[in-house]
């Protein structure tokens, strides 16, 4: 496709607060990503806020690292407030 | 008066019914994907302001049942849209190069309708300006691409206005029937549409490095139902189903 390039696309619904991953598309600049991913991605009222970004700029963590990554986290559960018990005269902290 | 209403319900129906038309034949030879989609979107939302035009139509004239009647079962004579938006789609230039220039002209259309005194039309043409603002902004950011782009976009684009050029004056045509129209405030006057479409149509054209061409023959025709031979292949493709199976639905 000659010169086109690769866009995530992110969209916010009208009751969302946050934009969500829907897809992607190619396309020749920024601005006709907008576009399109406002004719492919808003067809039925999906959302009310588009974010393209060209693909490349995206830098995602490597699936083969999960373990490494994403396991230690598991067995500490110390890391987490509801861990601490607290005292009463203490409780709104 | 009646009669006069009717048959501009017709012109705008009618220009807005074929505009879609010719877009959809777009659909499955889209350049890519995004662009399939989004062309057939367009002629979706024209083929609704077309609908809208054609079902108040309806209410006016008692002899039509409905406002398929008048999309599906009129010959060509009978139609009344200025030559332009019948003539084939020719290449994406062509396709995108009309579809500015209707984009702009719909633009100031429809903002000078939605004041028009005769509320049902006024209505309309609020619900349509919505959809024609983007459509207007997407066919700039193909203007501008396709006119800026490489020698062969730029050429297809010149080549695009040198034809399409001396089709626009008919989109401001002045007719008897406009004239009461005009005067109990139900239709906008053309003379003012078309100083200001010109005035931003050859700044955009002149920006984009286009030349619109000194001198041709001026199209007209459209509201005598006089066509060009296009409009009959058109509407042979456009109304076959319903006229071989009359009456027919999904």
């Amino acid at each position: 496709m000659g010169e086109m390039k690769l866009f995530e696309v992110f969209i916010r619904s009208k009751s969302g607060l946050h934009h969500k991953h829907v897809g992607s598309l190619h396309a020749a600049d920024a601005e006709m990503a907008l576009m399109n991913a406002r004719d492919v991605y808003t067809r039925r009222q999906e959302g009310v806020s588009i974010w393209v970004v060209e693909a490349e700029h995206i830098r995602a963590s490597n699936p083969d690292q999960s373990q490494p990554w994403f396991d230690p986290a598991k067995d500490k559960v110390y890391r987490h407030p509801t861990f601490y018990p607290m005292d009463e005269e203490v409780e709104n902290i | 008066m009646t009669d006069a209403l009717y048959q501009y319900c017709l012109r705008l129906g009618d220009t807005a019914l074929l505009q879609g038309q010719r877009l959809a034949e777009w659909c499955g030879h889209g350049p890519f994907l995004e662009e399939d989609i989004a062309l057939t979107n367009t002629a979706l939302d024209l083929f609704g302001h077309a609908n809208m035009f054609y079902r108040h139509a309806v209410t006016l004239n008692p002899a039509v049942a409905n406002e398929d009647q008048l999309a599906f079962l009129r010959d060509a004579h009978e139609f009344r849209n200025p030559l332009m938006v019948e003539l084939p789609k020719g290449d994406f230039a062509f396709t995108l190069l009309r579809q500015y220039l209707l984009d702009a002209y719909n633009d100031l259309l429809y903002a000078a309708l939605s004041d028009s005194t005769h509320t049902p039309l006024a209505e309309i043409a609020r619900k349509a300006a919505k959809e024609t603002a983007y459509h207007l902004q997407r066919s700039l950011l193909w203007l501008r691409r396709l006119s800026l782009g490489t020698d062969e976009s730029h050429a297809r684009m010149q080549s695009a206005l040198d034809e399409l050029w001396f089709y626009s004056p008919e989109l401001f045509e002045a007719h008897d029937l406009l004239q009461s129209l005009q005067q109990e405030g139900v239709a906008p006057d053309g003379q003012v549409l078309q100083r200001v479409w010109s005035e931003r149509v050859l700044q955009q054209l002149q920006s984009c490095r286009l030349e619109a061409p000194q001198s041709g023959w001026v199209a007209t025709g459209g509201w005598q139902g006089e066509h060009s031979e296009h409009l009959g292949y058109l509407l042979a493709e456009m109304q076959f189903l319903q006229r071989a199976y009359p009456g027919c639905e999904w």
